[in-house]
């Protein structure tokens, strides 16, 4: 089945299997392998993606159903070639350690910052609940995540 | 982990989804938001030669009051139960069940309605559905006259026909829903004054519950209780309504004597299993704490006002 998705800005066509799951679309045919794969269960939450702004669980989604939708993977976080506020936060903040669930982590705080600008620790516990750190740094991925939610209102009043 | 291969059709009217469910039949299934189904392909649990991707079917994603009911259509996801003002001002048990369910980003794609269709014997919609005496819409093209129901109090009306939730849930992941037909909407009467809660024990979020409770009561200007729903989660072989214990309620003043009665009633009625999630006699306990911590949590949102 012919398929056309944009993903990261940019418009792919592709001829897929029906049963073509969508993070293996992204990570083999459009070879952007910032997306992973973990328990490939829907219970860690590593290969999330944005689907026209909202975080799904790629590995629980075909491919076919993203036809016509807009992708964002980490790849697309950067703008204008510099780190958006959440890359900057995560490094600024230690929020990563082994960086496995760190580029999920960073779609779902976008995602989480978009939606409130201004959460509460506890909001971002519950916003990140369906994303696992094995290496459990869950401290200093919520302060990335808060002070990215602090950058990104700082920029939009100045 | 792949699933086995299927024809993928997405199509874009109610009419068109039914012409195709009553052409192919059994050996379709319907994609919603396939966050249980997919799973279940990839495990090739489930097989279906067909899927039918109703995503892209307008119309069909309201949460809202019509004719004394709070209906939610086939494509509202939980994220929207969580998210609606509609669930919040006119259902205290849904409200507080929504955000129980799975994990934030599961809820992004997952539906009620698909949950119920599902029948997963530890989810968590249908025990809130049995509390509410909530009814199935189910469409199919021809009308429901080819379909032996076997079941009391359904209700014909032209193409479509309402399916009390108790006839709607057969036993684990099986319903009285016909291949050719599809749930367009579950649907909850509404009440003036009443309250509910859902309590979930969950080892971790996205996990099924360990022991899940849905409690709903309504009350009268004297404060009795007019109307009771109770429901568990995780404890029989299916969500198991316990009857005995809403006949209890019912006509009774809120108060911890009665709800500790109706508590081991439920107690009494579920038939846990022992598993990795906690001992049979430890879940029965929690159903009894729950059970007690649900409904006075409803009786204390139905005495605060409409709710």
């Amino acid at each position: 089945m012919n398929i056309t998705v944009t993903v990261n800005g940019t418009e792919h066509t592709a001829d897929i299997e029906p049963r073509r799951l969508l993070v293996d679309f992204i990570r083999s045919t459009l070879k952007l392998t910032g997306t992973h794969i973990g328990c490939d269960t829907t219970s860690c939450g590593v290969c999330t993606v944005l689907i026209d702004g909202t975080p799904v669980k790629s590995c629980t989604m075909f491919a076919v159903q993203a036809n016509g939708r807009a992708i964002t993977t980490v790849e697309g976080l950067k703008q204008n070639g510099a780190l958006s506020p959440i890359q900057e936060a995560f490094k600024e903040h230690h929020g990563l350690q082994c960086g496995f669930c760190t580029p999920a982590m960073m779609l779902v705080g976008t995602a989480l910052i978009a939606e409130n600008p201004d959460p509460s620790e506890d909001e971002v516990r519950w916003g990140i609940s369906g994303n696992l750190c094995r290496c459990t740094g869950y401290v200093n991925i919520v302060k990335s995540i808060q002070a990215a939610a602090a950058a990104t209102r700082e920029a939009a009043n100045s | 982990m792949y699933p086995a291969k299927f024809d993928y059709l997405a199509p874009e009217s109610v009419e068109e989804t039914l012409s195709i469910l009553a052409e192919r039949g059994d050996e379709v299934k319907i994609l919603a938001g396939g966050q249980s189904l997919i799973p279940m392909m990839k495990l090739r649990f489930a097989r279906p030669s067909t899927l039918v991707d109703i995503n892209r079917l307008p119309d069909l994603d309201a949460i809202e009051v019509a004719n004394g009911h709070v209906r939610v259509q086939a494509l509202a996801r939980h994220a929207d139960v969580v998210r609606s003002d509609v669930i919040k001002s006119e259902n205290a048990l849904m409200a507080s069940a929504a955000p129980w369910v799975s994990d934030p980003i599961v809820r992004n794609l997952g539906t009620l309605c698909g949950s119920v269709a599902h029948h997963d014997p530890e989810g968590d919609w249908a025990s809130v559905m049995l509390a509410l005496d909530a009814e199935v819409v189910a469409v199919s093209k021809e009308g429901r006259t080819h379909f032996h129901p076997g079941a009391d109090g359904e209700r014909a009306t032209g193409g479509s026909r309402v399916v009390p939730i108790q006839q709607f849930l057969v036993d684990m992941f099986t319903t009285s829903l016909h291949p050719s037909e599809m749930v367009t909407e579950i649907r909850v009467p509404r009440y003036d004054r009443g309250g509910g809660s859902y309590q979930k024990l969950e080892r971790k979020v996205g996990d099924y519950a360990t022991v899940g409770v849905a409690a709903h009561l309504e009350l009268d200007d004297q404060d009795r209780i007019t109307k009771a729903g109770l429901a568990l989660t995780s404890v029989y072989s299916s969500n198991l309504k316990v009857t005995d214990a809403e006949q209890v309620l019912v006509g009774e003043a809120p108060g911890a004597e009665i709800f500790a009665e109706a508590a081991q009633i439920a107690r009494n009625a579920c038939d846990p299993a022992s598993d990795v999630r906690g001992s049979a006699e430890y879940k029965r306990h929690v159903v009894e704490v729950f059970t007690q911590r649900a409904l006075a949590e409803a009786a204390g949102i139905a005495q605060g006002g409409r709710s």
